[in-house]
């Protein structure tokens, strides 16, 4: 089960999740100590291991810098639900091995803090603070196998 | 079938007859650009993945110029491992300092951009190369990495949207104003996943660099990629710029070619335009936010550092003074040489801006020009994020070379018309 970081935004963007001052180094560790640092800078305190952030439309717009999905990852969130992404942050998530859920509504349907649970090849997130169950596209089959296979270049190097 | 630009490129390097909207291509890849922030890590992953290949070392071009010349101990790093790479693989285009640039600027310069073909690079302004009837988009570290090794990438075929600019540009008015307005119409998600496409008289009209500036900002629109036909001007600048490799095919769309949706722009009765923090998306015409006080100019970037942007500034500032805190930073080592073989680096001295080597400095708050809390920098960048160019607190107005410079002379923000 995750806790919920609700941010009840639209363009959620690389410099707030990542600022550049930081992209000197490609440490996930160094990078998770200013995870969203611009965004909230009290996002790292609060945020446990397997968290999920929720946030509005167009998620991750901006810079193709990947040190964006590294820094959540080093930040151990456990997913991003957004009403969607932008295009080459979704992308770099699928080739990090890292979930990405597009859930319409996202930030009505889960409110700060509640309880989720998330089964991501059935396309079903279970709401359990609000005893609600929503349904999302799950992701193709072979983006599911990238990420269970730990990214891109795990994959391709497996085949 | 009838396809557009966009789908009859994807489809050549594919290797199939016609692909559309939707479809999932294995494409194969003519060049790849690498840079100083994204370029090391995927380094690393190839080698923890003990992947030691490159697929072409002929078709890939280096250039630090995020942080170059490095900043600090960190970056410092990042750059020796991206030289260690390059000269170990052998990368034949390879920029390093002295020769290095904003990538944006430095690959149609050094003759490595070629219409009909498809791009990549590890940056998301990569779109930049579509002016020059490409397919090019931004990438990840990791879809960098899987490039480099194997000159492949699979992409879906994206929607396109055709963006007319009719008109004739006034005076005054400049492709960044077009491409700022096309923005603020649209939203910064009003193209995404999809391509951009545009056309028109005032688009004609353009020189190369002005249509490189439309191109660059596309991914402000949250597109995949711009593109822009080829031309006699598109001709002109790759006779000029082209060196080993000059043969290119040229793709045009299709007139009964599908477009998910048509805009048109009368570019004749457009204003110059600011976009107001903290979205691209955020523009108005300058008479809605003349006198806003600056306490900063910038002048460069992979937007507009280029050398028409410069002598449109100084031409500006021909005689006067700055008011406020100004940075000219011209994006290749050519520029900068042209800057002063044109008399433009003793125009920007003697008007008080201070002028940088090449560097993406501090459009992305690197360095070379970072702001502090509460303060305001009009700027001829792509990005006006929260924090952007400094301070989470600062605030980035984007505009044209020519708003920016007449902002720098009055110490707020000025219609440039005034100076004309």
């Amino acid at each position: 089960m995750s806790k919920a970081h609700v941010y009840k935004r639209d363009h959620i963007n690389t410099d707030e999740i990542i600022p550049a001052r930081y992209l000197n180094t490609d440490d996930a560790k160094e990078l998770a100590v200013h995870c969203m640092e611009d965004l909230d800078a009290g996002f790292i305190e609060k945020c446990a291991a397997g968290d999920v952030v929720v946030a509005g439309d167009d998620f991750g717009c901006g810079s193709s810098r990947e040190h964006a999905v590294w820094a959540i990852q080093g930040a151990q969130v456990g997913a991003i639900i957004a009403q969607s992404f932008a295009r080459i942050f979704y992308r770099n998530c699928i080739n990090c091995g890292f979930y990405v859920v597009e859930l319409p509504g996202a930030i009505e349907k889960i409110n700060d803090g509640d309880e989720i649970e998330i089964d991501y090849e059935k396309g079903v997130i279970e709401n359990k603070t609000q005893g609600t169950k929503l349904e999302f596209k799950a992701l193709p089959d072979f983006a599911i196998e990238i990420i269970n296979n730990g990214g891109l270049l795990k994959h391709i190097s497996r085949k | 079938m009838p396809m557009n630009m966009t789908e009859k490129i994807l489809a050549k390097a594919a290797g199939k007859d016609a692909v559309c909207a939707g479809d999932l291509i294995s494409a194969e890849i003519d060049v790849i650009m690498c840079h100083d922030v994204t370029t090391p890590p995927a380094i690393s992953m190839l080698k923890e993945n003990g992947i030691d290949k490159v697929f072409d070392p002929e078709r890939i071009v280096v250039t630090p110029d995020h942080f170059q010349p490095a900043k600090d101990i960190k970056s410092a790093e990042l750059h020796k491992r991206l030289d260690k790479w390059a000269r170990e693989k052998k990368i034949k285009h390879y920029y390093p300092i002295g020769k290095a640039g904003v990538c944006h600027a430095l690959l149609p310069e050094q003759g490595h951009i070629r219409p009909g073909e498809v791009i990549v690079g590890g940056d998301s302004h990569t779109c930049t190369y579509g002016a020059f009837g490409a397919f090019s988009t931004g990438i990840g570290s990791t879809d960098l990495a899987a490039a480099i090794a194997t000159g492949q990438l699979w992409f879906k075929v994206p929607e396109s949207m055709k963006f007319v600019l009719n008109g004739t540009l006034p005076p005054g008015v400049y492709s960044k104003d077009v491409i700022l307005a096309v923005i603020a119409r649209i939203g910064t998600d009003g193209a995404l996943y999809r391509a951009m496409e545009f056309t028109g008289s005032a688009l004609g009209d353009m020189t190369m660099e002005a249509r490189m500036t439309v191109t660059n900002m596309a991914i402000e629109a949250g597109a995949k990629n711009g593109i822009i036909g080829f031309d006699e001007t598109t001709k002109q600048y790759l006779d000029e710029h082209l060196k080993d490799k000059t043969e290119y095919t040229v793709y045009d769309s299709d007139a009964e070619a599908e477009y998910v949706a048509v805009k048109e722009f009368d570019c004749s009765k457009l204003e110059p335009m600011v976009a107001l923090p903290h979205l691209p998306s955020g523009g108005v015409p300058i008479g809605e936010c003349s006198g806003k006080e600056m306490d900063q100019a910038y002048i460069g970037s992979c937007t507009n550092g280029r050398i028409e942007d410069l002598r449109i500034a100084a031409k500006i500032m021909q005689g006067k003074a700055v008011a406020i805190r100004t940075i000219v930073v011209p994006a290749t080592p050519e520029i900068w040489k042209q800057m002063m073989d044109e008399g433009l680096g003793s125009i920007f001295y003697e008007a008080g801006c201070v002028v940088s080597a090449p560097t993406c400095g501090a459009c992305l708050g690197g360095f070379m020009g970072i702001l502090a809390s509460d303060e305001k920098c009009v700027s001829t960048t792509n990005r006006n994020f929260v924090g952007r160019m400094g301070s989470p607190k600062s605030e980035v107005y984007l505009a044209s070379p020519a708003t920016a410079a007449a902002s720098a002379i009055e110490g707020k923000l000025t219609d440039p018309r005034k100076f004309m």
